[in-house]
């Protein structure tokens, strides 16, 4: 008996591979609510409990916002080739870049436009430098995105106990508040800030666009999917990268934007800025297959497992690792399902 | 000065540990990027079988967990031939997640029996010599390293590519878990939610550094080791911020990846192995 290659499953068997695998994820799941001391069934209720009014919709808008952006950026670095895992480090730059215009530039009617301008520019830096590393000097990407995460927390913890600390806060660790003029327009009551999300359907719109209709995307597919062919195409693969990692650092930065400006209105600890959106949305990416416009529909996905797991912390007061948990164990079961329906068995040596 | 290099081979310790279990696998060609949630649930495991059962059971428990999440780790990145660099991404996720939430109720418990620093650090130095010599001067030794070299090659030998690749998962996972064990009963005595702090990232690196090479790890990790002790040391004593001392070892990292990145990896490493193609 052993395990081959299939070369062309059937649906129904890649279906039947995502379901085994997915109802593994949710058992070991369960298995780790009763370690921790709470009933499964009660728990996935939690979890699935933001469907069941406007106002857990509203949640899950809220958390689909950053992943929309992130998450098409990252489907097109992925697609290129370019590993960034740094996206929650390219959140908080771009969070750092529109605090700063907020907070330290005249106010007026070109201060939001400014705040994404240079939050997207810090985050785009900031991965455009993983990709200038790796062209330049082989740096594995994957480590050095990651190493720069840290960084960025940091350099936010510095900045709001120190030198941006608010004048008016005493004992707590976040800035002054943004001024009108730096606050994103919301949904009704909700935290639906809507112009980021404008900008995140336009995007996952765009990407799209640029990939399959431009010669720009072709020479992306070709330099993601066959290196060996892109070089004797004679193709510019180091400039392909670094473009492609600019544009997803560009995204997670407005993400960044898009949080302090529209939910929390100032900058504060990193923790509160994001709740794990540059992880998250790998997972958007992953299961969009490298096609951005896919995103729109895994982002609320993940955006549900995100307003999920806070209903869960908030209710049994769990800590907020659980998200890492189901994100973990859903990445894992996607990509078993994936390579075990790409396998078959056979009987025979 | 004697208290500076003891502490930076006390610092270095988890490193080198950790660093030794994701080598033995990267030899075989299989990377693990799951080292820091490995780390962290061993941490936990050991911590809370310490507890009940007494120090030795406790470190016993760490190694298991770790071989566990080693052959884990291998379902996905051997058996079912899945993208490594994403398995072992999910799997530190998925440690660190359960890590934080199972180990909730023992957030701030002191440990009852500590375990001496000296003894995990002695064992890791032995345990580096003995890596050495079963990579470069064993038979077996051969074999692991021809299945990350030329896997092809090795399987028309007669060596179990998949077989030998597991077994460098497990052994390596328990080294990893012993570096988990180490954090949380001799070098904190206590277990605290995110206690490895990026150590298993470090880790990582430590592996390119030391161009594959375990007696190279070694140098490597009580040289981080001293640079995490003197980190400690002079924080308050020059007019810099505390969080640029803490975003060190990361800046350290990335500038070891950038001066080493094109070091010679094994040639089969990160590739699933497929016979058939």
């Amino acid at each position: 008996m052993r395990w081959e290659l299939d070369p062309s499953p059937s649906p129904w068997k890649v279906f039947l591979a995502y379901s085994l695998f997915v109802v593994l994820a949710f058992l070991l799941l369960g298995l780790l609510f009763l370690l921790y001391g709470v009933s499964p069934l009660k728990a996935y209720g939690l979890l699935l409990s933001p469907l069941g009014d406007s106002l857990g919709l509203a949640e899950v808008g809220r958390r689909t916002i950053p992943l929309l952006l992130i998450g098409a950026g990252l489907a097109l670095a992925f697609r290129v080739g370019f590993f960034n895992i740094g996206a929650e480090g390219q959140l908080l730059m771009g969070a750092v870049g529109g605090a700063y215009v907020a907070l330290f530039l005249p106010p007026g009617p070109w201060t939001l436009p400014l705040m994404f301008v240079l939050g997207g520019g810090l985050g785009a830096v900031w991965g455009g430098f993983a990709a200038w590393l790796r062209v330049r000097f082989g740096a594995n990407e994957i480590l050095t995105t990651l190493m720069q995460n840290y960084l960025v927390y940091y350099l936010v913890v510095y900045l709001v106990a120190g030198p941006w600390k608010g004048q008016t806060v005493f004992g707590f660790l976040y800035t002054d508040r943004f001024p009108p003029e730096a606050q994103l327009p919301r949904l009704g009551d909700t935290l639906v800030h809507w112009p980021t999300l404008l900008l995140g359907i336009a995007a996952a719109l765009g990407l799209q666009l640029l990939l399959f209709r431009t010669p720009l995307g072709f020479e992306w597919r070709i330099l993601g999917e066959n290196p060996e062919a892109a070089r004797y195409l004679g193709l510019k693969g180091g400039r392909l990268i670094l473009l492609a990692a600019l544009l997803s650092g560009f995204l997670a930065g407005l993400a960044g934007v898009g949080e302090v400006a529209g939910i929390h209105l100032r900058l504060l600890e990193p923790a509160q800025i994001s709740l794990g959106y540059g992880f998250t949305a790998i997972l958007v990416a992953w299961l969009a297959r490298g096609r951005p416009l896919l995103v729109l529909l895994t982002a609320p996905l993940l955006g549900l497992i995100l307003a999920g797991g806070d209903a869960l912390k908030l209710s049994l007061s769990m800590p907020f690792r659980v998200v890492d948990v189901v994100a973990g164990l859903l990445l894992l079961a996607l990509i078993g399902a994936e390579a075990a329906s790409r396998h078959r068995l056979v009987w025979r040596r | 000065m004697e208290e500076a290099l003891l502490r930076a081979v006390l610092f270095g310790t988890p490193i080198l540990l950790a660093s030794l279990g994701a080598l033995l696998s990267e030899r075989t060609g299989v990377v693990n990027l799951g080292v820091e949630g490995m780390m962290a649930l061993s941490a936990l495991a050991a911590f809370a079988v310490a507890q009940e059962a007494g120090p030795a059971l406790g470190a016993l428990a760490g190694v298991g967990v770790g071989v566990f999440l080693g052959l884990f780790l291998g379902v996905f990145a051997v058996s079912l031939r899945a993208n490594q660099f994403v398995a072992g991404l999910a799997l530190a996720a998925l440690g660190l997640g359960a890590s934080g939430l199972l180990g909730k109720r023992y957030e701030g418990v002191p440990l009852a029996h500590p375990l001496p620093e000296e003894g995990f650090a002695l064992l890791a130095l032995g345990l580096a010599l003995a890596l050495h010599y079963l990579l470069l001067g064993s038979r077996f030794g051969l074999y692991l390293r021809s299945v990350g070299e030329n896997p092809k090659a090795a399987d028309l030998f007669g060596v179990s590519v998949d077989g030998v690749r597991y077994l460098a998962l497990a052994l390596g996972g328990g080294m990893i878990g012993l570096a988990g064990a180490y954090l949380s009963l001799a070098y904190r005595p206590s277990w605290t939610d995110g206690m490895t702090s990026g150590l298993g990232w470090v880790a990582i690196a430590l592996v390119i550094l030391a161009g594959w090479q375990p007696l190279r790890a070694v140098l490597g990790a009580y040289f981080f080791g001293l640079l995490f002790f003197l980190q400690f040391r002079l924080q308050g004593s020059v007019p810099i911020p505390s969080e640029a001392f803490a975003a060190m070892p990361y800046l350290l990292v990335i500038l070891v990846l950038a001066l080493s990145g094109r070091a010679r990896a094994p040639k089969a490493l990160g590739q699933p192995f497929d016979r058939g193609r």
